[in-house]
């Protein structure tokens, strides 16, 4: 089960109506939420797509369960799409991956749930953004973290957050997931 | 004015007739650049379904005033939802496609092509929308079918309502762009069905083996169907004379290109065969021969009434893929920068061999696209 924000049922319902519903379900979220519609109509991953590259939101995946098609989306939000960062500490994806296995890093993946779910780096730890405050206790003031989400946006805040409450060792990378070449791992 | 119904053979013989047509495709943009309505007479515009679920006005300036619009999506749905649309901006002579691309993908159009010497004819089964050619060949009440489709009720009707009893069946080669109907067709009419016994090592169903020299007689016992071992595309591609005037090439040789041989992984081991096949085997037969493909890739190579045809000497002259001298150019030519294989290539050879067997939507799907079968000169 992959956490989301809402779930749409469009099962049953042929083209257009998915992302007739889909277009209206995405307005009562909230940016940086995910959507999860279910369908049962073939053309709505590839339609779903092309109508999220087009509007701007984040395509995660499909999973497929037995005729159930299950699409999840994350609403974008216009901060995500500036490229401002404070925090000073910062890391690019190149530095990253010469680290990974050579160095004890902890590497801490701040985007949603689904996001995470489809692709990650391998033994990355997820903390969404929205619940780092509650769950900060789960990481080592001492460890070397490494914040990772989409575009360096979210990672950015989750830094000046850990670095606030004391953790010594933060550094954000830059761009993040979107550029990452290196290997992932999935659900 | 209300939202009319354009059924796929409306399109087809305005398409053959050079009537003029603007198609709106609200399809998604990748599975437009893939695959499209095409016609000397259609101009074309690509805007998806979800850009125009909130209102059409942005777009009426793009729609042609006196011309006849239809709108085109994947099954018929959204273009329901969007000629509906357009209907009610007080667009005029709007139509939707019934049945959308998959329609379009499926429909047949029969073509006679002549007759036979004896008595008889042969007629060419247009499959528009996807560019798959196939025969009846016709005799004193019988019939043969070769490189049948999937849709088995055109040639079903076909046949009954000119009261036929077809006796052959038979594939050129084992296709790997579209579904057969041969299996299904032989079951119908209770004929026999032949394959290349070389494409036919792994079919898991009986079949009777196509070899040259063994000549096949529909009707009148002078109609005589010659097979020719041709390989090349496949190792079993086999040719076949009909009545000492057609010549049916499969996909070794099509009007404006000539076939790949890539698309059973051997494209390295087969370029010989196919360029024996092309440069020496058909050259040996005559120049008067009318050469009739399984295949075509561009709507300029239908005649004025929708036919595909050439004369196989006039191919020599004008076909560049039978103009290469150098044999390493050939090579490069069939081997190197080929287009993309068509759409799930494997799983249509799988059931053709009748290794898997899909339910019908799932086949539907398979062979949605073009037939890409071809390489050009």
């Amino acid at each position: 089960m992959i956490k989301t924000d809402k779930v749409l049922d469009a099962k049953g319902l042929a083209c257009p109506m998915p992302i007739v519903k889909t277009k209206k379900a995405i307005g009562e979220v909230e940016p940086g939420q995910v959507l999860e519609i279910q369908a049962t109509d073939k053309g709505s991953t590839a339609d779903l797509q092309a109508w999220a590259k087009s509007t701007g939101h984040q395509y995660l995946g499909t999973k497929e369960e037995g005729d159930v098609l299950k699409h999840y989306l994350r609403k974008a939000s216009e901060a995500e799409t500036k490229e401002e960062s404070s925090y000073p500490h910062v890391i690019n994806n190149d530095e990253l991956k010469t680290k990974l296995g050579n160095e004890d890093i902890v590497v801490l993946d701040v985007r949603e749930p689904a996001e995470y779910a489809f692709s990650r780096i391998p033994g990355a730890k997820s903390i969404p953004l929205g619940e780092l405050e509650e769950r900060m206790s789960e990481l080592n003031e001492e460890d070397n973290i490494h914040v990772v989400c989409r575009t360096g946006n979210r990672s950015d805040r989750a830094a000046q957050i850990l670095s606030e409450k004391g953790y010594k060792n933060v550094l954000n990378v830059v761009p993040g997931m979107s550029e990452w070449d290196g290997e992932t791992e999935n659900d | 004015m209300a939202l009319k119904e354009m059924t796929a053979k409306e399109v087809a013989q305005k398409v053959i007739n050079n009537e003029k047509l603007f198609i709106l495709d609200v399809r998604n943009e990748e599975a437009y650049q893939d695959w499209k309505i095409e016609g000397e007479s259609v101009e074309i515009i690509n805007i998806p379904y979800f850009d125009l679920i909130e209102g059409v006005d942005h777009i009426l300036d793009q729609l042609p005033d006196d011309t006849e619009k239809l709108v085109v999506c994947a099954k018929e749905g959204s273009s329901k939802f969007v000629g509906e649309q357009l209907v009610e901006a007080g667009v005029e002579n709007v139509s939707y496609l019934q049945g959308g691309m998959k329609t379009w993908s499926e429909h047949l159009e029969p073509v006679k092509i002549g007759d036979l010497k004896d008595g008889g004819a042969i007629y060419q089964f247009v499959r528009i929308g996807k560019g798959c050619l196939s025969y009846l060949v016709e005799s004193n009440g019988e019939a043969m079918i070769i490189d049948s489709n999937r849709m088995t009720e055109p040639y079903k009707i076909f046949a009954n309502e000119k009261g036929l009893n077809v006796k052959h069946i038979a594939d050129t080669h084992l296709h790997a762009d579209h579904i057969s109907g041969g299996r299904k067709l032989a079951e119908i009419f209770g004929a026999d069905y032949y394959l290349p016994p070389k494409d036919a090592t792994e079919v898991t169903y009986d079949y009777n083996p196509l070899e040259e020299g063994k000549d096949l007689t529909v009707g009148n016992t002078k109609i005589q169907v010659q097979p020719i071992y041709s390989p090349g595309h496949t190792i079993g591609s086999t040719s076949f004379i009909v009545d000492d005037q057609y010549l049916l090439t499969g996909d070794i040789l099509f009007v404006k290109s000539i076939g790949r041989p890539d698309l059973a992984g051997k494209a390295e081991d087969w370029v010989s065969d196919l360029r024996d096949t092309l440069y020496r085997k058909y050259k040996d037969l005559s120049d008067e021969l009318f050469v009739l493909p399984a295949h075509f890739s561009k709507m300029e190579e239908l005649s004025e009434d929708g036919s595909v045809i050439a004369k196989l000497g006039d191919l020599y002259e004008k076909n560049s893929g039978l103009n290469v001298e150098d044999e390493g150019e050939f090579r490069k030519l069939v081997t190197e920068n080929l287009p993309p294989q068509p759409n799930a290539y494997q799983e249509i050879r799988e059931t053709n061999m009748g290794k898997i067997n899909p339910e019908d939507e799932e086949q539907r799907e398979m062979e949605i696209g073009p037939n890409r079968c071809a390489v050009e000169g």
